[in-house]
């Protein structure tokens, strides 16, 4: 199922290199953040003091949320350019619910809810309609663009009230957005790993005939993993909305793509069918890392996304190199 | 059989065009005017030259998502070139226009040598040269290019705006390369089956390296008329276009997944595209509500397109 691992060679490998093997992307990203800390912390030892890590890891907490439901959608085999817009609709219902006077329960809750309705209808356009998933949201990405800013004007939202800030609240000392992005991380990947549902995610994207004739109902799958994906954007808009005093009431530029990138380079395979969760999260840290470190090592931060660019290409030419190898081994 | 061929996804587009056009024209007697259709035009080019050749890209199952940072990359270094070097403006074009095709030529490279996923390859080269752009510019534009330069994105030749012109000459190069040379069947045989077109002797990694050379030029292109036409030069130029442009391609009928498409779909794309913005805009509608009605056409379209043809997701 999983490319991965080539078939007929595992048996002689330890258990030690199956996992390199499997988890071989992970690893890399694991090990950039390793070495990124240790060269930093060098030149400047203050960015190791615990309230730059903790910028570091909560500041995109957000983004690792919603690459965990991005991953779900690339591994099945689509793609979801909308979700950066969906993210500000979704803020902005958040916020004007909470300055409307609602309790901020539902000011949190109603975003995932939305989150899930509006990305029902993205699947069933994508698994009924059988349109392409990338048509679909990049429609969708027009729709919930303009129509949050024909509908706020781009106003900025603000006298929120002091208790719907969650995001900058703390839980046994460590800040939420950390709980929210560990734990649900874990539990997507045990998930994805260990139920039937989940393991038909990948069987869906690696060959979606194949998953047909096993009995999986692909549709239903598919329109479920558009679901669960929005209810990934709703919590990622939870904590986005919570983080700032104000909410500007307009979609975050480039926000889709930051998210997708995360996927990426965490090592879900843009054709579908492999990857996991943790490499997603491990390079949305990686990402506010660089961005941190370019502050202290005194590196203009205009050229922030030049270097996210090549580590990118970097990444993907790696794993390119790991896959044609792979593919020789096996033929051997 | 014979009304399933006028069923074709053109034949739909265009009279959704024709209606629309009719719609907007009895909102409001400006515009059917020449004066505002001609300055459609001029609005219409820069997402236009792009559309043009990414319906090349998307036939061969490919995309390009890098186009607008090339964009943003040659406006900032044709200021470069010429304000902080010294350069002759047609020599800092001329250089601009190299290093758009050069930025195409590096997709092409990663896309063919590494047979890194285009989707992904843009995508890295989005940041990349959007990155390279802001790093070079550091948020400062230039300004004061001399008069003759706007000729290009303000002036008129035989009554129609230069641009046009360009954008007309090359959607006619276009549209004969691809509907009547052997070259243009290549670029479907590799969309629709790499593979077999690989085994016919087709040069698929040299047809796909044109191509995307041919996607950079025409962001340069783009990003030199952009520029000319609103006088000044800033990173953050061309943001979002590829967007705009893979719309119009898709909304004209090309398969996103390859082997299918035409310029003439692309055109009509883009026109309907330009006249509901323009359309709503005279109608009193703010621009904001005209993009959510581009996204719903582009979902019924594609929607309606497969209700015609039940048999085959292409």
């Amino acid at each position: 199922m999983s490319t991965d691992v080539a078939p007929g060679f595992v048996a002689k490998r330890s258990a030690v290199a199956r996992f390199i093997s499997a988890y071989g992307q992970e690893l890399v990203i694991a090990g950039a953040i390793a070495a990124l800390f240790v060269l930093v912390s060098l030149i400047s030892p203050r960015f190791l003091s615990p309230n730059n890590l903790n910028t570091i890891i909560s500041g995109n907490a957000y983004i690792a949320v919603a690459a965990i439901g991005m991953s779900m959608i690339i591994i099945t085999g689509h793609i979801d350019v909308s979700v950066g817009a969906l993210i500000g609709v979704l803020a902005t219902i958040s916020g004007t619910l909470a300055t409307a006077g609602y309790p901020v329960w539902i000011a949190w809750t109603l975003p995932i809810l939305a989150g899930i309705g509006i990305n029902a209808i993205i699947g069933a356009l994508v698994a009924y309609g059988r349109i392409p998933s990338i048509v679909v949201t990049l429609g969708m990405l027009s729709i919930l663009r303009g129509g949050l800013v024909s509908i706020t004007g781009g106003a900025w939202i603000n006298n929120l009230p002091p208790d719907f800030h969650l995001a900058q609240q703390r839980l046994l000392e460590i800040p939420v957005p950390i709980w929210f992005m560990v734990l649900l991380t874990v539990g997507a990947f045990l998930w994805m790993r260990h139920t039937a549902f989940g393991r038909s995610l990948y069987a869906i994207g690696g060959n979606i005939e194949a998953a047909r004739a096993a009995g999986i109902p692909v549709e239903r799958r598919v329109v479920q993993v558009f679901m669960i994906h929005g209810a990934f954007a709703g919590l990622a808009t939870v904590l986005f909305a919570t983080q700032l005093r104000i909410i500007q009431s307009t979609v975050p530029p480039n926000l889709e793509l930051t998210i997708i990138t995360a996927s990426v380079i965490g090592g879900v395979s843009i054709l579908g069918g492999t990857g996991t969760v943790i490499g997603s999260t491990l390079a949305a840290i990686l990402f506010s890392a660089i961005g941190s470190a370019m502050i202290f090592i005194n590196v203009s931060p205009y050229w922030l996304r030049a270097v996210i660019g090549v580590l990118i290409l970097i990444t993907v030419l790696i794993d390119m190199a790991r896959r044609v190898r792979e593919q020789r081994s096996a033929k051997r | 059989m014979t009304w399933r061929k006028l069923l074709r996804h053109e034949t739909i587009l265009a009279l959704l065009s024709v209606l629309a056009l009719i719609v907007l024209a009895s909102q409001s007697d400006k515009f059917f005017t020449v004066d505002n259709l001609l300055n459609q035009g001029r609005l219409m080019t820069e997402v236009g030259l792009i559309a043009i050749i990414m319906t090349f890209v998307i036939i061969t199952g490919g995309i390009d998502l890098s186009v607008g940072s090339i964009l943003g990359l040659v406006a900032i270094l044709l200021g470069v070139f010429w304000k902080n070097l010294g350069l002759p403006l047609p020599i800092a074009i001329g250089l601009g226009l190299l290093v758009g095709t050069l930025a195409g030529l590096i997709n092409g490279i990663i896309i063919t040598r590494f047979r890194v996923p285009p989707l992904i390859a843009t995508l890295g080269t989005l940041a990349l040269y959007r990155g390279i752009a802001e790093g070079i510019s550091e948020a400062r534009s230039v300004r004061g290019y001399p008069d003759w330069f706007f000729v290009l994105g303000q002036g008129q030749f035989l009554g129609v705006p230069v641009q046009l012109w360009i954008l007309g000459a090359v959607t006619l190069v276009a549209a004969i390369i691809l509907g009547m040379t052997v070259w243009g069947r290549g670029v479907y045989a590799v969309g629709h089956n790499e593979t077999a077109a690989r085994y016919s002797g087709l040069q698929v990694d040299r047809i796909k390296l044109a191509i995307y050379s041919a996607s950079g030029f025409a962001a340069a292109l783009a990003a030199v008329i952009f520029v000319s036409r609103v006088s000044t030069t800033r990173s953050d130029m061309g943001t979002g276009i590829e967007l705009d442009a893979i719309t119009a391609v898709v909304l004209g009928g090309t398969s996103i997944f390859g082997g299918r498409g035409t310029i003439i779909g692309t055109v009509l794309g883009l026109i309907l595209i330009q006249a509901l913005k323009n359309g709503l805009s005279l109608a009193g509608i703010k621009s904001d509500g005209t993009i959510v009605l581009i996204g719903a056409v582009l979902i019924l379209t594609i929607l309606l397109s497969n209700l015609f043809h039940r048999n085959g997701n292409r």
